[in-house]
């Protein structure tokens, strides 16, 4: 074994020092998503599509000549182990950068501790919006991106709308959202309801949605037991069109339900797996050659790779994985990246990022079609809230204001 | 309140009411008879489910696969009280927890084997409408499950050999083997009863729900309401349980929507447990069980 060592040590000494400190210094990022629980079929793929990025970060020789390394606990589905695992990855990994986590209630219990232990944080994933944290990143997209969707609907295909959605943080503040958007452009609520993660049968929902005559049905399905609506809607004859921003994205649901179920819902995306570009080609590619058992490559899959690649270029950017030399490039240098969206850009004073929108359709074979392109979204709408992180170090939380009626 | 609207919240009771049986006969029927609380209730269900729709996939027709589902939750259902269950007849608490851990170990293994989901099956049957509504057709099956399960267990107590065996082992295990009941053997078939009235909950929702390792917990409260208020009969306590508590449910629902639904039935939960502590069946038979 001494011998083994000696030989390795001098044998990278006659390749060179650049070698060495490379083997000896990894960039570590430290990743903590849903493998097992509830939230696995969604998180599954965010671990897939760091490990992607790592591996071809690593293949191009890495970063400032250091390679990357993923340390990767299972967060179970449980915000409970977020906190537990977001301790033991700053503390006693000493990780140079946290990521991961699904939903906003996972996020809401890394940041604390992202913050006290003075760790970046990546939040890789499409969430609700307004969170201005100069601890932060936040790589995925945000309502005023994908809910381009909404004045597309109004504008396409009628104006009475009704809203479902998951009866919590991400499902109430989409709510404020749609109405909000529904009041400016025109278009009619005809009915709201939030629905409890519990609740499995809707048959009530479904006589409701019948009773109000919507020509088209805002769905926030969140979980397993959500998903259920569209088989039993769709089994109680309800033809109404549907638009959502995840419904199709994070449990592809028009690969899992059988068709016709998910025919005519319509999604306002920065990735799926079936997009025809040539940056998606060969992305989509690359994965199912590194995993070709992957189910579906969803959309946070996609944002967990471009996240890695983001912090990447930040890291490249700043010379240095040093917490505030990343926060201040982040805030200071063009930071972007080639992704299956095309080239992406961080937003220097919010720390997100600007997306690529499509609007697409399930149809009744389920595949999917492409509608329009919108091409790339700014995440514009912390900045007229006031959030200037190159100004003002802080960490605060907006939420859109109820529109008055 | 118009007829047609009068039909859709008969239908939506209906529905809940169905729910609320099929969830918790399996569970009911194990408690009732053994005494024993099934922590592995949900996992059972959960494996109903996914013989239904494995079988379904490999090209049987519904109603042959919902029979592989049930078989399987019921073979699942004799192994473990081989091999566990039946090492703890006289220590229901510790009965408790070692079907709770084998419940985990079951969703996991299922993730492990099957991945995190199944392609669902699709609702067979289609839909009828009426007057501006339309309704499942598959729904009114469920209903009608929901009606049969517990008429059909109390045929099956009050007039089968099996029945009087098991009726003999519940009241008094002493007596029931010095006239020559086999009480091993009235066991086994109880729980094997109960695991597969557990997995035709599965095999029955199979089709409008979808297939996850942890589904068995979206039927898992229900249950446990359920056998709470009404205590461990089918057709004394489940029955109107399930009614009591669909009514509720329903009734809410419709008015202030899902979330008040949800807190009204446990709210109605909590208030029958201060009523009736022994259960719906003791106050309605005047006896605990049968």
């Amino acid at each position: 074994m001494k011998y083994l060592r000696a030989t390795a040590v001098c044998s990278a000494l006659l390749v060179g020092f650049p070698l060495l400190a490379a083997a000896e210094s990894p960039i570590k990022i430290g990743l903590l998503e849903d493998q097992t629980g509830i939230l696995a079929q969604g998180g599954l793929p965010k671990v897939h599509g760091a490990e992607l990025a790592v591996a071809e970060i690593n293949a191009a020789g890495g970063v400032l000549g250091r390679p990357l390394e993923l340390v990767v606990y299972d967060a179970q589905s449980d915000n409970q182990r977020y906190q537990e695992f977001a301790r033991r990855l700053t503390q006693s990994d000493k990780v140079d950068v946290l990521m991961g986590g699904l939903t906003s209630a996972s996020r809401v219990a890394v940041q604390p501790i992202a913050e006290r232990t003075k760790t970046l944080y990546f939040y890789n994933n499409e969430y609700e919006g307004g969170t201005c944290d100069s601890n932060m990143a936040i790589t995925g997209v945000v309502p005023e991106q994908y809910l381009a969707l909404i004045p597309w609907m109004l504008k396409n295909v009628g104006k009475k709308v009704y809203i479902i959605a998951a009866d919590y943080n991400f499902g109430q503040i989409l709510g404020l959202w749609v109405r909000k958007l529904v009041k400016e452009n025109g278009g009619t609520l005809v009915g709201e309801e939030y629905i409890p993660l519990s609740v499995s049968q809707f048959g009530q929902t479904i006589s409701n949605i019948q009773a109000a005559k919507p020509d088209f049905v805002f769905t926030a399905m969140v979980g397993s037991n959500q998903v259920a609506y569209f088989q039993q809607a769709s089994a109680a004859g309800l033809k109404i069109p549907m638009a959502s921003p995840i419904n199709g994205t994070l449990l592809y649901e028009h690969k899992q339900l059988p068709r016709p179920v998910m025919a005519n819902m319509y999604l306002g995306v920065n990735y799926m797996e079936e997009l025809k570009t040539d940056e998606n080609k060969g992305f989509v590619e690359r994965w199912r050659a590194k995993y070709p058992n992957e189910p579906y490559i969803n959309q946070p899959g996609e944002d967990s790779y471009v996240g890695v690649k983001l912090y990447a270029e930040a890291v490249r950017a700043a010379g240095s994985a040093e917490r505030t030399a990343v926060i201040k490039a982040i805030e200071t240098k063009d930071i972007c990246t080639e992704s299956p969206e095309g080239k992406i850009c961080f937003d220097k004073s919010t720390h997100h990022v600007s997306h690529r929108i499509h609007i697409v359709k399930v149809e009744a074979d389920h595949s999917v079609t492409t509608v329009q392109d919108l091409g790339i979204v700014q995440p514009s709408w912390l900045g007229t809230m006031g959030c200037d992180l190159t100004k003002k170090a802080e960490s605060k939380q907006f939420t859109p204001e109820e529109p008055k009626h | 309140m118009t007829q047609v609207e009068l039909i859709a919240l008969a239908y939506q009771f209906g529905l809940a009411v169905a729910f609320l049986i099929l969830s918790a006969a399996g569970l009911a029927v194990i408690f009732g008879m053994m005494g024993i609380v099934n922590m592995a209730h949900g996992e059972l269900i959960m494996i109903g489910a996914y013989g239904t729709s494995i079988a379904n996939r490999h090209g049987l027709p519904l109603v042959l696969a919902a029979l592989c589902g049930v078989l399987a939750s019921t073979a699942t259902g004799v192994l473990l009280e081989r091999t566990v269950i039946r090492r703890f007849y006289d220590r229901p608490s510790e009965s408790l927890v070692m079907t709770w851990a084998i419940g985990l170990f079951i969703s996991q293994a299922a993730l492990i084997v099957f991945g995190p989901s199944l392609p669902s099956i699709s609702s067979p049957l289609g839909s009828v409408a009426f007057g501006g509504f339309s309704l499942s057709i598959y729904g009114l099956l469920l209903i009608a499950f929901g009606l049969a399960v517990p008429v059909a267990i109390y045929l099956l107590l009050s007039t089968t050999t099996f029945g009087l065996h098991a009726r003999a082992t519940m009241q008094n295990v002493e007596v029931a083997r010095a006239i020559g009941i086999n009480s091993g053997s009235v066991y086994s078939a109880t729980f094997a009863l109960g695991a597969g009235l557990a997995g035709l909950a599965g095999a029955l929702y199979a089709p409008t729900m979808s297939a996850v390792p942890n589904m068995g917990g979206s039927f898992i409260v229900q249950a446990f309401v359920t056998v709470v208020t009404g205590g461990g009969n089918l057709v004394y306590g489940t029955l109107p349980a399930a009614a009591g508590l669909g009514l509720v449910q329903t009734a809410l629902t419709a008015v202030f929507g899902n979330l008040v639904g949800v807190l009204g039935l446990l709210a109605a939960v909590i208030v029958s447990a201060k009523l009736f502590p022994n259960g719906l069946a003791h106050r309605l038979s005047g006896k605990r069980f049968s």
